[in-house]
């Protein structure tokens, strides 16, 4: 994925928390990642995105 | 503002000079009518002066003040309005005095996230960025303008009343000794953000606030950095806030710092809390040494245009037109191209070297300019101070993943200034899809080496060049009628290899830089039947 596609990406889960609302963001942003998950190739990729967040 | 006890002009590195209003028999000559007349005497009423002068066209330029801007604003010059100093002959003491820089850090609660650098070559004659003072910006155009026969300059004349007739515009002037009245054709409002032309004529700037203010203040300190932007998100000295810092000549340091939601603009600049601020943040960065502060003030996020540049005579230029967010640092920038865009224009139509229509383009091309910024800068304002829950989330979590995923750090990158293309201008020309690389019409022409100098040395000052590399093409231009001024370079050549050139291709280069058309195979009849094109000559 290239950068400018990287932006718009961050500025779609932007505007999508704010469409979300009054909805907590981290339900919004669970279905987003389950959605995501899926596209994934494997299990072990998702994981891998899983535990790289967890230390940031 | 500056310390209590200093006069607005009481600065530390800096010596204001007082400049009288007309007297004696000059005052005879008030009240003439003029070609055109310039209000504001700020950096862009100053350009715009001094691109007619080059033009031939003399103007009355109309300032309220007696000397220049009180603190330093616009400190952060790009390349491209270098090089309009550059074709107007009066960049030397910009480039002796101020500091050029590339490179730009962003730190994340201490940590470093970012390091960009901006593009910059060998082949560049500029850098892409230069911090210098406001005032010593002033002071070097003042001095090409006071050396200027072509432009009067009256000094403490505040315009009070303007009003469009059918030959132009009559404007109503106060100075110390009294108020007059005087007829011009032409009138440029370079009269600032608060523009009276603009009030006075009912037209009013569109657009929208963003959350976020900023104070602004400079400090003197021996702070051993080099010229390198700095951003600090979520320090520890401002928790939630971002903080930027820039270095400027004199030993002078910029220091920016948002404020929070809940913090009072009024009590944010007083000067006891200014100084804590500016302390929290100093030890921060690891100065300790002694430092005094110059001056502050408070600036907030705008992204505000008027919705036609023009009216009749009347043409806005900078501030008056425009007002954009500060973290672009297009403000100034953004206005010395206007005023280099509307000077050349103008000296065409007035000098019958073009048609009348040929200032209809200034609008759509300046104000597609102003857009841009926007766009840009709006983005830059969303990373800087997020304006809802969602951004300040996703912000948030790219600071926090940046640590370690150097793409995540990429999205602090402020991607500054590259100048604006013309693409939808009527005073450009259709590309020509045989090009390959290269600069499209209405983009600004490149740089590149040419010999022992660059070839925005062989561009003409003021007027159309022809860029072309084959001397039989050169010979038949400049044997046309009106001719414009040929730079015939070497093929090959590394300048017709960024040029996409082969060696019958030519570029039509304005005289503000940008390219008007350009072809693969030209003959000197499509160079003039361009150039009539693009000067709306009536043939
Ligand atoms: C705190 C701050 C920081 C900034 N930082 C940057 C930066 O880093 N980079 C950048 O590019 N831009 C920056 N800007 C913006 C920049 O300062 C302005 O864009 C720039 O000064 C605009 O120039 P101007 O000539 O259009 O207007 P001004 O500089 O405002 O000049 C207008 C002139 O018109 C005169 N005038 C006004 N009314 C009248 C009247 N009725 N009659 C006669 N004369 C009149 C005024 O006295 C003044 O001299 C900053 C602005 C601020 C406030």
């Amino acid at each position: 994925m290239t950068q400018h596609e990287i932006e718009q990406v961050y500025e779609a889960l932007a505007e999508g928390i704010d469409r979300a609302a009054p909805e907590a963001p981290e339900l919004y942003l669970a279905r987003v990642c389950l959605l995501l998950a899926r596209e994934l190739p494997s299990v072990e990729a998702a994981l891998a995105a899983i535990a790289a967040a967890q230390t940031a | 503002m500056r310390p209590a006890g200093r006069a607005d002009t009481a600065s530390l590195y800096f010596t204001y000079p007082q400049f009288a209003a007309p007297e004696g028999a000059a005052r005879a000559g008030l009240a003439r009518d003029v070609a055109v007349a310039i209000v504001g005497a700020g950096p862009v009423g100053m350009v715009a002066a001094l691109t007619l002068a080059q033009q031939g066209i003399a103007s009355v330029l109309i300032e309220a003040k007696d000397s220049f801007n009180d603190g330093s604003r616009a400190i952060c010059i790009a390349r491209q309005s270098y090089a309009i100093l550059d074709s107007l002959g009066v960049v030397a003491p910009f480039l002796e005095k101020s500091l050029g820089w590339t490179t730009g850090r962003s730190f994340y609660r201490g940590r470093q996230i970012l390091e960009f650098h901006m593009p910059d070559g060998p082949e560049e004659k500029f850098r892409p960025m230069y911090n210098l003072e406001q005032q010593f910006i002033e002071a070097y155009l003042w001095q090409a303008i006071e050396a200027n026969p072509l432009i009067e300059t009256r000094w403490q004349s505040r315009l009070e009343g303007i009003e469009i007739d059918e030959a132009g515009a009559r404007l109503t002037v106060a100075d110390p000794e009294g108020s007059y009245s005087f007829h011009a054709d032409w009138v440029l409002a370079a009269d600032g953000a608060r523009s009276v032309v603009r009030s006075q004529l009912g037209l009013r700037l569109q657009g929208q606030n963003f959350e976020g203010r900023y104070v602004i203040a400079d400090v003197q300190m021996d702070h051993d950095y080099p010229t390198i932007r700095r951003a600090l998100f979520d320090p520890a000295c401002r928790p939630g806030a971002t903080v930027l810092i820039h270095r400027q000549p004199d030993n002078i340091w910029r220091i920016d710092y948002q404020l929070g939601d809940d913090e009072d603009p009024a009590e944010a600049v007083r000067e006891e809390v200014v100084r804590d601020s500016v302390a929290a943040v100093l030890a921060e960065i690891g100065h300790t040494g002694p430092w005094e502060l110059e001056w502050w003030s408070i600036y907030s996020a705008n992204t505000l245009a008027l919705d036609d540049y023009r009216k009749g005579p009347v043409i806005f230029i900078g501030d008056s037109a425009h007002i954009v967010p500060i973290f672009g640092v297009r403000g100034l920038n953004n206005g010395i191209a206007d005023a280099h865009n509307i000077g050349w224009k103008l000296g065409h139509v007035l000098t019958g070297k073009a048609g009348a229509a040929l200032i209809d383009s200034y609008t759509p091309e300046r104000r597609g300019a102003t857009l841009d910024v926007f766009a840009n800068a709006s983005k830059s304002a969303r990373f800087m101070t997020p304006p809802t829950r969602g951004w300040q989330i996703l912000r948030d979590a790219a600071l926090g993943l940046a640590l370690t995923h150097p793409f995540a750090g990429e999205l602090a990158n402020p991607r500054q200034m590259t100048p604006f293309t013309y693409a939808e201008s009527p005073a450009v020309l259709p590309d020509d899809p045989g090009f390959a690389a290269g600069p499209a019409p209405g983009a600004a022409m490149i740089e590149a080496r040419v010999g022992a100098g660059f070839l925005s040395d062989r561009l003409a000052r003021g007027g159309f060049t022809l860029v072309c590399f084959d001397p039989a093409l050169a010979r038949a231009v400049e044997a046309l009628p009106d001719a414009p001024a040929v730079a015939c370079l070497p093929w090959p050549s590394a300048a017709a290899d960024r040029l996409g050139a082969g060696q019958g291709a030519a570029y039509l280069v304005r005289p503000d830089l940008h390219v008007g058309a350009r072809w693969p195979a030209a003959t000197a009849e499509t160079v003039r039947a361009a150039l009539d094109t693009l000067c709306f000559r009536e043939v």
